[in-house]
């Protein structure tokens, strides 16, 4: 879609404002009840629309994301706007710097529409935990979008936004992508630099796009990817343009599928097309193996070891000191001030979170503290070990894994609330791919037509991208 | 694993999260059920594995240590972003 809107702005068929006023529109018209959206930015979009409109008058070359309207997660920071990560504890806060991704977006001149729901601190599977709104399927509003990227995911698959930016430490862009019939990348861990994104989980987080296709997803990713000084996790910069990798064709690629660790769980739909997207990978040239990772049972409990852990180290942050909510201010505190700074910590850490985040602090601060980092988070990371090598090995045998991204369609909103561990059962296809470290992405599986969309996940070997977008945008189009 | 009510006491205070009673048993009740999760990684042997860092194995990498200016724009967020303060300082509650 971005390589036609970006003809009809250079063409003058449709300037960049006509474009950006369109979706406002969508937005005006839409949000009220799918609530992607925290923070519209509707008058910076359209002088940022008007410059570029000015740039094409001028016969300037401009890039394929000028002028395009998109949306970014409410915890990638732009510089003089709010920026919340969904929670109260930070509902005043103001970026005094822009993340690495909004300066390289904001650089290509892409119109931000505005910041997109999430739950608090991206900890979450279905917006819920969002300290605002929760964000509804724009397929079937009486279900979650799925999360935590589930506004920037809806905001997309609603028309509201041509793409978007999530962030992945376990299925955050991948989960709800699947829920909402989009397509959404996961990068290599360090493809994508971190700086400016609120933290979560250090060793797993990475920023990616959403859109409604591989080459878009490809687009976005070409300007968004490569080194950055500011993350010293990042990876060295290929300057690859990833859109020049899709040629249609994957005849020959092997792709795996760990056909044991489908066995049970799986609803039938989910399996039905699974399985039907399975024999068009054979039909299109593909071989299907056999493979298997063994270790890979263990992802969710590695990983809800791992990232609560380092949570709650980067959370310690948020303490009302320099920035955020003391709870002094907060309605339920009476308007008492604390007694000491310890009780200040306390109170605004106690009011400004909610259940789910303060869950995982408890948790990650227990396996961290002295006596028991051995038994957990040592032993996780250990595991975590194991899990990369089943993928080192099962890399020498094919080129790509493939999976459902969920084992089944999206839920009711409500459904899954009341229980942790069932909310975190949705992540079981996604988190090895954050704990291996591997590029992933997920895409619509099934028509459009029939029923609630259902996502198909490729993964791929380390710094691959190129590939995984290939293989999809084959799958798309042939 | 059961944690007492006293564990999760000490939790909180780690944490620097402060509980109601409710929150108490309600975190010793959800806690526990996690906890008990995790015993299945004492299936997998790890005897003789190195544990994981960082996942692309990147080590060393360095940079110049200078401080960066922020600009005046950054600079008059920041102050308006501290929830309370005097004369551009941060007031807070005395640490002793």
């Amino acid at each position: 879609m971005i390589k036609e809107l970006h003809e009809k702005i250079v063409s003058g068929e449709m300037t960049s404002v006509q474009l950006t006023e369109k979706h406002l529109k969508v937005i005006e018209q839409k949000d009220p009840e799918i609530e992607a959206f925290l923070t519209i930015e509707a008058q910076k979009a359209l002088k940022d629309a008007a410059a570029v409109d000015a740039k094409v008058k001028n016969g300037e070359e401009i890039d394929l994301l000028a002028g395009i309207p998109c949306a970014l997660k409410d915890n990638i920071c732009v510089k003089g706007g709010r920026t919340t990560a969904a929670s109260r504890s930070l509902d005043n806060y103001v970026a005094p710097y822009d993340a690495t991704v909004t300066k390289r977006v904001q650089g290509v001149d892409a119109i931000v529409l505005g910041k997109t729901n999430l739950d608090e601190f991206a900890c979450g599977s279905s917006t819920e935990n969002s300290a605002y709104q929760i964000t509804k399927n724009p397929v079937d509003t009486d279900r979650v979008a799925g999360g935590s990227s589930g506004g920037s995911v809806a905001s997309v698959a609603s028309g509201e936004a041509v793409w978007a930016l999530g962030t992945d430490t376990g299925g955050s862009i991948r989960q709800p992508s699947s829920f909402c019939g989009t397509v959404g990348l996961k990068p290599t861990y360090g493809r994508v630099s971190r700086y400016g994104v609120i933290a979560m989980g250090s060793s797993l987080d990475q920023v990616g796009p959403i859109a409604t296709s591989a080459e878009d997803v490809a687009i976005v990713l070409s300007r968004i990817a490569g080194h950055d000084e500011h993350d010293a996790t990042s990876a060295e910069s290929s300057d690859k343009k990833y859109e020049e990798y899709l040629r249609g064709d994957i005849k020959g690629a092997k792709i795996g599928v760990p056909y044991d660790l489908l066995t049970e769980g799986i609803a039938d739909d989910v399996k039905e097309s699974f399985m039907a997207s399975i024999e068009k990978y054979k039909e299109l040239g593909a071989t299907i193996e056999e493979i298997s990772l063994p270790h890979a049972e263990y992802g969710l409990p590695v990983y809800y070891i791992i990232m609560p852990a380092e949570l709650s180290s980067n959370l310690a942050r948020i303490d009302s000191i320099r920035y955020g909510m003391r709870a002094n201010d907060h309605e339920g505190r009476d308007g008492r001030e604390a007694n000491s700074v310890i009780e200040q910590y306390m109170d605004a850490r106690q009011y400004g979170f909610g259940a789910e985040v303060k869950r995982r602090l408890m948790l990650g601060t227990y396996t961290l503290s002295a006596g028991y980092y051995d038994a957990y988070y040592k032993k996780a990371q250990k595991v975590r070990a194991l899990i990369r090598r089943d993928f080192e090995g099962a890399y020498k045998k094919v080129d790509y894994i493939f999976t459902p991204t969920t084992a089944e369609t999206a839920f009711k909103v409500g459904e899954k609330t009341d229980d942790p561990l069932t909310m975190y059962l949705s992540d079981i296809f996604t988190v090895t791919a954050n704990l291996a470290g591997v590029p992933a992405i997920s895409f619509p599986i099934n028509e459009k037509e029939k029923g609630l969309p259902i996502g198909g996940q490729l993964m791929g070997k380390w710094f691959d991208e190129e590939g995984l977008l290939n293989a999809v945008h084959t799958f798309e189009t042939v | 694993m059961e944690l007492t009510k006293e564990d999760v006491q000490k939790i909180s205070e780690l944490a620097r999260i402060g509980v109601t009673d409710e929150d108490v048993v309600n975190y010793q009740k959800d806690l526990s059920a996690v906890l008990s999760y995790f015993e299945k990684l004492q299936e997998v042997n790890t005897e003789e594995i190195e544990g994981i860092g960082h996942i692309t194995g990147m080590t060393n990498v360095y940079r110049a240590d200078r401080a960066e200016e922020f600009d005046d724009e950054g600079k008059k967020i920041m102050h308006d972003n501290m929830p309370s303060s005097q004369d551009g300082y941060i007031k807070v509650k005395s640490v002793l």
